[in-house]
């Protein structure tokens, strides 16, 4: 069940360059939330009137809060770098069908996240109790990294530039690290993404990845968000916002 | 107090209607909002098979609203009857059904399809910007606009509301076309066509390049369209276009409206046809008007 509610900032801060880190009480919505779902988060401003899909990045059901980590790249993104500590803010969730985890000790994980695409990927590294491993790609800074290995999985970084950990993208590391998994759980850059999914069908992994694209209404009803889903023989347009925004990444049409 | 408004023989408990394809069929705001609350609800467009729809990008926010080339995406009418009919129906609201079509025939399809089944009124649209054949192509010119409301006509067993176009540049011209041709009643204003560039990429944001712009911004244009048309026809009105509160409703209602649907303000708050019942009950009480109808059409 969703949730409108006013969620009241507990902390927000800087934790990379132009990369915001938001903690937020809103217990209804932390309550139902699971990993890899999204809330719908209200700029109220008058003139931006559509709300801003930002991914759960962290849930704690006892306090009722969720953690929010976003890039400001917009007008939406700069209004909610400015909250502070006791604003309000209206927040509608969870959305989305969320990861469906493994719950098997028996099972190793990949998480494969790039850029701004890691932050939902961190709660599901939380949630899941098997063996487990996140592969982080960055531009140049990496950010959240450390929360992985707090939630104890092994932890490998990429950066475009070379700044930190290995040069070069998410794949070549799988790639020249030779990592296996039964299964891999991924968000990030579509193209990242593509070739993420060419590997991992490959090498015969399950491969989950979540998707974006421009919403309305964030709850399925207007059809605004949707790409083409293929089951293998046809195609139609799938909503990102209610179908998603996690897919298997064989149904996911890449071209 | 009595908020309850006739359209051509049915009775809506209040005057605020969803707009069509902002609202689904009620499924996912059930959740969010209370849907008994509402006096009716229309549906996404419905056509006589499914229609795959536009290329992602399909939204992006303007100053104030927003512009959408959806292009009429639905499962097709018979999935309708199967699914969303019986869904609404466990609802006390009234059922309005939208169809869409690339043709004559096509809309009559739909229309013959919906013969029989347990709904309220049928919506034409003859105003959608986001398709290549039919939808505004249909409902900018006058003499196209009775020839298909006459066609269409003749299949219906509910009565029939016309959805004009606001991309003409006289719209009494097509609204008194529709009632000439059969229209039982009119709603107005769909999307005016808009665009946006994104001047970092060098390309419009929809993939379209062209879409339908609504929102709060085209408040004041839809509420002159709705006004003029109210002073040339004698059907029921229905007054859409940013529509965002009880405030908003009842300009549209003393311009001469009998009802009014909320669109794109559904996503602005998912609850913003209950709040919007609620504005107008308490203008009603803050005024002392006994009866909506007494207010409706008082603008000269
Ligand atoms: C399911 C989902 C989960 C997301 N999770 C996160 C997250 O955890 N952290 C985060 O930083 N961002 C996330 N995003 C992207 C985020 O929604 C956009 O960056 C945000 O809406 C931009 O709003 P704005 O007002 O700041 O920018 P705007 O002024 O609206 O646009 C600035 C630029 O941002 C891009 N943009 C705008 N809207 C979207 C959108 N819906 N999806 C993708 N790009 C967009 C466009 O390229 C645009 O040019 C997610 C998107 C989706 C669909
Ligand atoms: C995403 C979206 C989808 C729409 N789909 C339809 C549709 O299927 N049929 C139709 O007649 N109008 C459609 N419309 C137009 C609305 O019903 C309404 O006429 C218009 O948006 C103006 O009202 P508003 O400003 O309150 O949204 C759509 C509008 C939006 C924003
Ligand atoms: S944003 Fe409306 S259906 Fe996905």
């Amino acid at each position: 069940m969703k949730h409108i509610e006013r969620a009241r900032v507990i902390s927000n801060r800087y934790i990379g360059d132009n990369i915001c880190d938001l903690v937020m009480e809103c217990s209804g919505i932390a309550r139902e939330s699971r990993a890899g779902q999204f809330v719908e988060v209200y700029p109220d401003n008058g003139k931006n009137i559509l709300a801003r899909p930002i991914s759960i990045c962290e849930i704690n059901k006892i306090q009722g809060t969720v953690r929010l980590v976003f890039q400001i790249v917009g007008k939406g993104t700069e209004l909610f770098s400015a909250l502070e500590p006791g604003d309000t803010v209206r927040v509608l969730g969870p959305c989305g069908n969320g990861y469906d985890l493994v719950d098997d000790v028996e099972k190793t994980v990949l998480l494969v996240g790039g850029g701004i695409g890691i932050p939902p990927l961190l709660e599901a590294c939380r949630e899941l109790n098997c063996s487990k491993t996140a592969v982080l790609g960055y531009r140049s800074d990496p950010f959240l990294a450390d929360g992985f290995a707090d939630a104890g999985a092994k932890v490998y970084i990429t950066t475009d530039d070379g700044s930190a950990g290995f040069k070069g993208n998410v794949v070549d590391l799988l790639k020249a690290e030779d990592i296996k998994a039964d299964v891999i759980y991924s968000c990030g850059p579509r193209i990242m993404l593509k070739f993420l999914s060419q590997w991992a069908v490959e090498q015969g992994i399950d491969c989950y990845v979540s998707m974006e694209e421009r919403m309305a209404c964030g709850i399925g009803a207007c059809v605004g968000c949707a790409i083409p889903i293929t089951d293998g023989k046809d195609w139609t347009y799938k909503k990102v916002c209610k179908d998603g925004p996690v897919f298997d990444c064989r149904e996911v049409v890449w071209q | 107090m009595n908020t309850k408004v006739d359209i051509c023989g049915v009775e809506l408990k209040n005057p605020v209607m969803t707009a069509s394809g902002t609202f689904g069929s009620g499924r996912e705001f059930s959740e969010l909002t209370d849907l008994n609350k509402i006096g009716a609800v229309t549906v996404k467009g419905v056509a006589a098979v499914p229609w795959k729809g536009n290329p992602a990008p399909r939204i992006a926010e303007v100053y104030g609203g927003m512009l959408n080339s959806v292009g009429l995406q639905n499962p097709g009418v018979k999935h309708f009857i199967e699914n969303d009919i019986p869904f609404l129906r466990q609802y006390d609201t009234k059922i309005v059904v939208n169809v869409c079509g690339h043709s004559i025939d096509q809309y009559k399809d739909v229309v013959k399809e919906l013969r029989g089944q347990d709904i309220d009124l049928l919506e034409l649209n003859i105003s959608c910007p986001n398709v290549d054949e039919g939808g505004m192509a249909f409902g900018t010119d006058p003499v196209m606009v009775e020839r298909v409301v006459r066609e269409v006509k003749k299949e219906a067993d509910k009565p029939l509301i016309v959805k004009l176009s606001p991309n003409v540049t006289d719209i009494t011209a097509t609204a008194k076309a529709a009632v000439c041709g059969g229209a039982d009643a009119l709603s107005l204003i769909n999307t005016l066509t808009g665009m946006k560039i994104d001047i970092h990429k060098r390309a419009p944001v929809l993939y379209r390049k062209i879409g339908g712009m609504s929102g709060p911004a085209v408040k004041p244009v839809a509420l002159r369209m709705v006004y003029e048309v109210c002073k040339c026809v004698d059907v029921p009105v229905i007054g859409m276009g940013g529509i965002s509160d009880g405030e908003d409703a009842l300009e549209f209602i003393m311009a001469g409206a009998t009802a009014i649907a909320i669109g794109t303000a559904n996503f602005v708050d998912p609850r913003a046809t209950a709040n919007t019942v609620k504005g107008i009950e308490e203008y009603m009480k803050k005024y002392n008007i006994s009866d909506i109808n007494e207010i409706r059409g008082i603008i000269e």
